[in-house]
C-alpha cells in the first residue's frame, strides 16, 4: 500500500502557522497509513470550526456537516454502511458546547466510531472567546471578567457513562497520541480521544509551555479496565493525566445491535424493499 | 317505549364517546374491523384529549353499502359510555339521533334505548369488560356477524389469558344479543346492503399508509423523536425494522434525527424523518443542510395545531408554510400533501424517487386526523412504481458536485466504486471542497436552483372533479379532500368543481389553467390564515376569492363544506 496515500498533496491550509492542528493532522495521517485501511474505506466527519476542516485536508470520503451535528451523521453513517471506517472529528466547542446532547447519546449508542476532538480550551474560528472546557478566569472578549462555569471534563462524562474508549493526548506529544489513535482506532465500539492543543492566535492561557507544566502521563500501571481509577485520574484537581484511562470491551457495537443488520450483512444501499413481504404485510389487515 | 324506529339504510352515523381508559379505542378498533369483514365499507376516526385517563373523547364510524371517507356532523346512533360524553355531544344530537346505552350510566336521558352494558360488564367480571359489551352491542344493532364477531375479538385479545378472552367473549355475545333485541323490537332499525368483496379489502389508517408507502419506496433508514400525531409511523416500521431491514433509531433529539438521516443518505440509506410541526422546526438546519450537500431527504411532517405546543392531539394544516420556508438558505424543495390513504402509500414511495432523482428534500404533510383515521381500501398498488436508485458507481476521479445541464451531479455512496464522496456543509467546489471562489459560489447556487425544472418536470397532476363550465372552483391540499369530495357527491352543484392539489409545491404546471379558467377561487383549509391560498397568489398569480377555514383543531364536516358549496352556488 502506498505509504502516502492519505496525502492530499500541495494544498492550502487554513489553519494559522504553528496551530495545535497541524500535528493532529499528520498524526491522524500516520495513523492511518500504518493501518490495513485504503483512504475508499474511510469517512471523516466532522461538523464546523477550525478543527472541523479536517477533511479537506486529509484523503478520504468525508461528510463536513452541521455545527455540533458530526456525531449523529456519523453514527448513521456507521449504520448504513458498517465496513466504513468512521471518524467523528472536531473541537472542543463543537463536540461538547452545541453538540453536547449528541455526545451524550453518541456514548450510550455506542456506534463502533473513532471520536476525536481538537480540545484548545477556546473557540478559535469565531475569534476567542470561551469553550465548554475553557479554565475559570480565562478572559475573553465575551467573558470579560473571566469565565466562572467550571470547565465540561468530557473524560469524567464519557466514564461515568460507561463509554468504550477514553483517553487524552497532548498535540505536542506526536509518538504518544500515535499510539493512542491506533488503539482508538481498533477499539470495537466508540472511542473518545480528546487531544490537547494550543491556539496560538487566540489563547494565550493555554499555551504549549502551561500544557507541558500541567500534563503527565498516567503511569503504565494504571489498569484501564479499572473504571473507579479512571474515574479518580479524569477527575483529578491539579495536572491533567495523558493516556488511556478507560477500556471496557464488554459492550455490543450500535450497528451488531440493529435487527436490520440480522439476516442481512449488506450495506443499506445495496438492498430493495421486499415486496412480496410487504403485500402480505398490507393483506393481514383485511 | 314508542313506535318503530325508521330504517336507517344506505349508510349510518355510529358516534362512541367515553372518558380515556374507558378503551373506546379498542371499541373503534375492533367494531371497525367486524363491519367491515361482514361485509360493510367502514370509515372510522376518532378526536381525543391528551390525556391517558379521563377526560372526553370520543370515535365515529360510519357504515355504509359504499365507499365512507370523510366526516359528517350528523349521528344516527349515539353510544355514550358516561353522561360527561353525552353533554359534549348533545350539539350534534338530532330528531333522529337514536340514543342507546346503559341507564346506569346515564340516568338523566329520555328516551334512551337501553342497553345495560356496565351490568353486563359486572356480571362477566368488572367494569373492564365494558367496552367489549359496548362492541357486542353495536355489532347486534348493525347486523354484524356473529362468527366474524366473536373471531375477531379473540383475535384481539390473543395475547391474553385465555380465562381473560373468555370473560371478553361472554361480554361481546351478551352485548350483541341486547343489540339484536333492540333490532328484533323494531327500536332500531339498520338495512344497509352488505358486499362480500369488502370482507377482504384491508383496513388501514393513515400512519399504516405512510408506513407501507415507505417500506414500497425503499425506506431503509428512520430516525426521529416521538411526537404525537407523527409517532405512529415510527412505531409502525420499528415492528417491521427485522422482517423488513430497517434501521429504526429514537434519536436523543429532533436536531439528531436529521442529522442522522442525512448522514444515512450519504452513505445510501433511503432515509425518513416523520415529526410534526414542533419537532420540525428543530429540524431545519437539518433540511438546510440536505440543500447545499444536495442529499435526499424525506420527511413526514404530520400536523397539529400549533403554535408552541399547542392541541396535541388535535388536527391542523397551519405547517404548509413553515416546510416551504424551512431552512435558511435557498435551495429546491418538493411538498407532497396526499388526500387518502391511497394516495399516501403512492406518494410516499414516490418521495423517495424523487428525492433520490433531484437530490432535494421532499415532505410529505399529512395531519393528524389523517393519521387517526382508518377505512378500508380496494388494495394498495404495491407495484405501482419501482424503487429507482440514481446511484452511480463512481471511478477515481469521480466529482461528486460536477457541474451539468440539469444541475444533477450524479450522486456516488462511500464504499461502491473507486472515486472519494465528499459533503460540505460549506459553499464548496465540484470535488466538494471548502471554497471562497465567487465565481463558484455564483455557479453553485445555479447549478443547485436549475434541478427545480427537474422537479418540475416531475411535478404530479392535481386531481379535478367537475364539469368543464364552472365557475366555483374548490381547492383543497391533504386530508380535506374526501370530505369536499363527499359534499359534492351528496348534490351535485352545477357551476363548481374541485381541485385537489396533492402537490402543493411547486404548485403543478397543469394547475394552472384550472385555477385561472375559474371566476372565483375558493380554499378550504384547515387553518386560520389561508395558507395555500397565499401560496396560490404568489406561484400563480390567481386571486383567491374565498376561503372556507378551521382552526378549532377538529377536521372539516362533509356538512361544513356542503353549506360552502352551496352558498358559492347562490352568487
Amino acid at each position: 500500500m502506498d505509504e502516502n496515500r492519505f496525502d492530499m498533496g500541495p494544498i492550502d491550509i487554513a489553519w494559522c502557522p504553528g496551530c495545535g492542528n497541524f500535528p493532529i493532522l499528520s498524526t491522524l495521517k500516520k495513523t492511518l497509513e500504518g493501518m490495513d485501511i485504503l483512504p475508499n474505506g474511510v469517512v471523516l466527519v466532522s461538523g464546523i470550526g477550525q478543527a472541523a476542516k479536517i477533511p479537506h485536508y486529509l484523503k478520504c470520503h468525508f461528510f463536513n456537516g452541521l455545527h455540533g451535528r458530526a456525531l449523529p451523521a456519523a453514527t448513521a453513517i456507521k449504520a448504513a454502511n458498517p465496513d466504513l471506517t468512521v471518524i467523528a472529528e472536531s473541537g472542543d466547542g463543537d463536540m461538547y458546547g452545541e453538540g453536547g446532547n449528541h455526545f451524550l447519546h453518541c456514548i450510550r449508542r455506542n456506534p463502533n466510531i473513532t471520536n476525536i476532538v481538537h480540545n484548545n480550551m477556546v473557540y478559535g474560528l469565531t475569534k476567542g472567546q470561551a469553550s465548554p472546557t475553557s479554565r475559570i478566569g480565562f478572559v475573553t472578549p465575551v467573558q470579560t471578567h473571566g469565565v466562572f462555569e467550571e470547565p465540561f471534563n468530557p473524560l469524567a462524562v464519557a466514564i461515568a457513562l460507561n463509554a468504550g474508549f477514553v483517553a487524552r493526548a497532548f498535540a505536542g506529544d506526536t509518538e504518544t497520541t500515535f499510539a493512542i489513535l491506533r488503539s482508538a482506532l481498533e477499539h470495537r465500539g466508540y472511542a473518545l480521544v480528546d487531544i490537547l492543543q494550543p491556539c496560538v492566535s487566540f489563547n494565550r492561557l493555554n499555551t504549549h509551555q502551561w500544557f507541558q507544566e500541567n500534563t503527565y502521563d498516567i503511569d503504565e500501571s494504571h489498569d484501564p479496565e479499572d473504571r473507579q481509577e479512571a474515574f479518580r485520574l479524569a477527575t483529578e484537581p491539579d495536572r491533567l493525566p495523558l493516556g488511556i484511562l478507560y477500556v471496557n470491551r464488554e459492550r455490543t457495537p450500535f450497528e451488531e445491535n440493529l435487527p436490520a443488520f440480522a439476516a442481512d450483512r449488506s450495506p443499506l444501499y445495496a438492498r430493495e424493499p421486499d415486496l412480496a413481504r410487504l403485500e402480505a404485510a398490507v393483506e393481514a389487515k383485511a | 317505549m314508542g313506535e318503530a324506529a325508521p330504517a336507517l339504510s344506505g349508510g349510518v352515523s355510529v358516534v362512541l364517546g367515553g372518558e380515556a381508559g374507558q378503551g373506546i379505542q379498542t371499541i373503534e378498533f375492533i367494531l371497525a374491523k367486524v363491519l367491515k369483514r361482514s361485509g360493510y365499507h367502514v370509515f372510522s376516526t376518532k378526536e381525543y384529549m391528551s390525556r391517558v385517563r379521563g377526560g372526553s373523547n370520543s370515535i365515529l364510524i360510519r357504515v355504509s353499502s359504499r365507499r365512507v371517507r370523510a366526516v359528517v356532523d350528523h349521528i344516527d346512533i349515539l353510544m355514550p359510555l358516561d353522561s360527561k360524553a353525552l353533554e359534549r355531544l348533545s350539539g350534534r344530537i338530532g330528531p333522529r339521533t337514536l340514543v342507546v346505552g346503559d341507564r346506569a350510566n346515564l340516568p338523566d336521558s329520555p328516551g334512551l334505548l337501553e342497553a345495560p352494558t356496565s351490568t353486563i360488564a359486572e356480571e362477566v367480571g368488572g367494569r373492564i369488560h365494558e367496552n367489549a359489551a359496548a362492541v357486542g352491542v353495536l355489532s347486534g344493532i348493525l347486523n354484524a356477524e356473529e362468527e366474524v364477531l366473536m373471531t375477531s375479538v379473540r383475535e384481539f385479545f390473543a395475547d391474553k389469558d385465555e380465562a381473560v378472552i373468555e370473560r371478553n367473549l361472554e361480554a361481546v355475545r351478551r352485548g350483541y344479543e341486547v343489540g339484536n333485541d333492540l333490532c328484533r323490537r323494531k327500536l332500531v332499525c339498520v338495512d344497509i346492503e352488505k358486499n362480500i368483496a369488502v370482507r377482504n379489502e384491508p383496513l388501514i389508517n393513515g400512519a399504516e399508509a405512510v408506513a407501507f408507502g415507505a417500506i414500497a419506496g425503499g425506506c431503509n433508514f428512520v430516525s426521529s423523536y416521538p411526537m404525537s400525531p407523527s409517532t405512529a409511523v415510527l412505531t409502525n416500521l420499528a415492528s417491521r425494522d427485522e422482517d423488513f431491514g430497517i434501521v429504526v433509531e429514537q434519536a436523543e433529539d429532533e436536531i439528531a434525527a436529521v442529522n442522522m438521516a442525512v448522514g444515512a443518505w450519504y452513505a445510501g440509506a433511503r432515509a425518513l424523518v416523520t415529526t410534526s410541526g414542533g419537532g420540525f422546526a428543530l429540524m431545519g438546519e437539518g433540511v438546510s443542510l440536505a440543500g447545499m450537500i444536495e442529499t435526499p431527504l424525506v420527511i413526514h411532517l404530520a400536523q397539529r395545531p400549533g403554535p408552541a405546543t399547542g392541541l396535541p392531539t388535535r388536527t391542523e394544516q397551519g405547517d404548509l408554510e413553515l416546510a416551504l420556508y424551512s431552512g435558511h438558505g435557498e435551495f429546491p424543495r418538493i411538498i407532497y400533501a396526499p388526500g387518502t390513504i391511497e394516495e399516501a402509500f403512492a406518494l410516499v414511495r414516490r418521495a423517495f424517487n424523487e428525492a433520490d432523482r433531484c437530490q432535494v428534500p421532499v415532505f410529505i404533510l399529512t395531519d393528524q386526523y389523517f393519521m387517526d383515521t382508518y377505512y378500508n381500501t380496494a388494495g394498495l398498488d404495491i407495484r405501482g412504481e419501482e424503487v429507482r436508485k440514481y446511484l452511480v458507481r463512481t471511478d477515481a476521479d469521480y466529482l461528486r458536485y460536477r457541474f451539468t445541464g440539469d444541475g444533477i451531479s450524479p450522486r456516488g455512496v462511500p464504499g461502491f466504486g473507486d472515486g472519494l464522496v465528499t459533503a460540505d456543509s460549506d459553499e464548496h467546489d465540484e470535488a466538494g471542497h471548502i471554497t471562497e471562489d465567487m465565481g463558484v459560489r455564483t455557479a453553485m447556487v445555479d447549478k443547485r436552483l436549475r434541478k427545480m425544472d427537474a422537479v418540475l418536470a416531475g411535478s404530479l397532476p392535481p386531481g379535478f372533479t367537475g364539469g368543464k363550465n364552472y365557475r366555483n372552483l374548490i381547492v383543497t391540499w391533504g386530508s380535506t379532500y374526501p370530505i369536499v369530495k363527499e359534499a359534492f357527491e351528496r348534490k351535485a352543484p352545477p357551476s363548481s368543481a374541485h381541485l385537489h392539489l396533492s402537490q402543493v409545491y411547486p404548485l403543478p404546471p397543469s394547475a394552472l389553467q384550472y385555477l385561472k379558467k375559474a371566476d372565483r377561487v375558493i380554499v378550504v383549509e384547515n387553518n386560520a390564515t389561508c395558507q395555500l391560498g397565499r401560496l396560490i397568489k404568489l406561484h400563480a398569480g390567481v386571486t383567491i376569492d374565498g376561503s372556507l377555514l378551521k382552526y378549532s383543531g377538529l377536521p372539516f364536516s362533509v356538512e361544513e363544506v356542503e353549506e360552502t358549496i352551496q352558498r358559492a352556488e347562490r352568487k
